[in-house]
């Protein structure tokens, strides 16, 4: 359970994301999504509850465990989050040049193999501010997956993207589970994207989580806000013409 | 039911308290935080970012070099001048010397210098690490395992720690040598005289308390900018704002710790 002030953000969430397949959390602007990523990767406390990674509960870790468990894991931020003051290369270096103690010829090495994975091989120079959207998401990548993590969390992978470049980036997170066997969880709320790459699907509604199960299980759920949702219908009218008046009168 | 005049009156001593208490609760986890990366990790055998520190000391120390010269110069010859004025009806000029040096060398070397820094440097530390928490970068050091404070604060911190003092000392320098050439021209005091002058009024102590006061200042610009730059929520127009504040509470305190410094040093000294 989390708040922000009075206003309850999470509430009775209770998951499993399944090791080595692709979970979805779905769901409306502002229903929280964003928020469970952050207490997911360790950078929000819940007010109350437990978040367990291999068992164990990050929500009770010191800052250096928390640290030794963020190693293993990747973070696509929503615009990439690249440092703007280094260039793309020593960006991808980053982690490794601080949690390892590589040469600097293998740190190289490692950055030039990750940026040709992502399809970038050549860019290592450029700065975040030169790339387009969708590189500079690519090069985030790039710098997520630098130390090979076990986990990897994109916050709305396609936001901003154009149909093609978005594609171009779940092909990607397909062949990142399928190559490297890692455990996948993408914050999103694009249908298309939801039907190429998911194994798993969290629906959550209002903080809520409504749904958790097979990507087929939802599809055919009859759970009337999850019809809504995939059948793109918006939400009906909250208030009866009486009570819209009253509030725009203000009382 | 309306609040009585006690619960409005106690409602509003709340408001205003809770959160300056929280924010003094921030500020002082983040000194807590900056000193114990600065100074505990090293020993532990966590890695100082050199050339981080060497890139901060070239923007904040190196690039402020002609502000500061320019703008000691002036003062060192606005303040020749002005002792001239008081000194001439008495017919002791040649005690413009001591006072130039004196001043300068005690007081406005160490304020000006840190009050340019915090102008050029302070509010470009409140902005880059604002901006940066604007466009989630923070977020994604935190979430790569690697300690914000670390990456970012404890460079600019020991970048200024060097550097202010050492511009304070070319402050320092430039304004007596701004005094030394108005005397020699305009008031005609030979410069070997003046010189002589400046060396057997100055004590070590007077440069040695500035060089307190400047170490001092560079704490206080290093923190104010980075609780700034940390307390950014949202965009670009939060950014402008915590910058603008930055520069304002940083001259304040700047201000408030040379009062301080001052007063210990005169019982002290």
């Amino acid at each position: 359970m989390s708040y922000y002030g009075d206003r309850e953000i999470l509430k009775n969430i209770s998951v499993s994301i399944p090791r080595g397949r692709t979970t979805v959390i779905l769901g409306g602007s502002g229903c929280g999504k964003s928020t469970l990523l952050k207490h997911l990767i360790g950078l929000l406390k819940p007010t109350r509850g437990n978040i367990l990674i291999n068992g164990k509960d990050i929500t009770l870790m010191e800052e250096e465990e928390l640290n030794e468990v963020r190693r293993r894991m990747g973070v696509l931020f929503q615009g990439g989050a690249l440092l703007n003051s280094i260039t793309v290369a020593d960006n991808v270096a980053l982690p490794i040049r601080e949690h390892t103690k590589l040469k600097e010829p293998t740190i190289q090495i490692m950055v030039r193999m990750k940026l040709d994975l992502v399809g970038l091989s050549g860019f290592e120079n450029l700065y975040p501010s030169q790339l387009s959207g969708g590189m500079k998401k690519r090069a985030a990548l790039a710098r997520a997956i630098a130390l090979d993590p076990e986990m990897l969390f994109f916050d709305e992978p396609s936001a901003g993207l154009d149909p093609v470049t978005a594609a171009g980036l779940d092909q990607l997170i397909m062949k990142l589970k399928n190559v490297f066997k890692m455990t996948i969880l993408v914050v999103t709320h694009e249908l298309a994207s939801v039907f190429t790459i998911a194994d798993e699907v969290v629906m959550l509604d209002h903080g809520e989580a409504i749904f958790s199960g097979k990507l087929d299980e939802l599809k055919e759920s009859n759970h009337p806000k999850i019809r809504m949702f995939l059948e793109r219908r918006p939400e009906e009218e909250a208030y009866s013409p009486e009570d819209y008046f009253r509030m725009i009168a203000g009382d | 039911m309306m609040p009585s005049i006690a619960e409005t009156f106690f409602g509003s001593i709340g408001r205003k308290t809770i959160p300056l208490l929280k924010d003094l609760h921030d500020a002082s986890r983040l000194i807590n935080d900056t000193l114990y990366w600065a100074l505990i990790s090293p020993l532990k055998g966590k890695r100082i970012r050199f050339g981080a520190i060497v890139s901060e000391m070239v923007k904040a120390g190196y690039n402020s070099v002609p502000i500061v010269a320019i703008i000691s110069l002036f003062v060192g010859i606005i303040l020749a001048l002005q002792s001239a004025y008081q000194l001439k009806r008495f017919g002791a000029m040649l005690y413009v010397a001591n006072l130039v040096g004196v001043s300068i060398t005690r007081e406005l070397g160490p304020i000006l210098t840190a009050i340019i820094v915090a102008g050029r440097s302070g509010s470009a530390f409140a902005a880059e690490i604002g901006s940066m928490k604007a466009a989630e970068e923070i977020d994604a050091l935190v979430s790569m395992g690697i300690n914000p404070i670390r990456f970012l604060v404890v460079p600019k911190l020991v970048a200024l720690m060097v550097m202010l003092p050492a511009l304070t000392v070319f402050s320092d320098c430039i304004g007596i040598l701004g005094g030394l050439a108005l005397s020699a021209t305009v008031l005609e005091i030979h410069p070997a005289n003046y010189f002589q002058q400046t060396i057997t009024s100055l004590l070590t102590k007077d440069v040695l308390t500035g060089l307190m006061k400047a170490w001092a200042f560079a704490i206080v610009i290093t923190i104010v900018g980075a609780y700034q730059g940390f307390k950014v929520e949202g965009g670009a127009e939060e950014v402008g704002r915590r910058t603008t504040a930055s520069v304002v509470s940083s001259i304040f305190l700047v201000i408030v710790f040379d009062l301080f410094f001052t007063t210990l040093f005169y019982y002290f000294t």
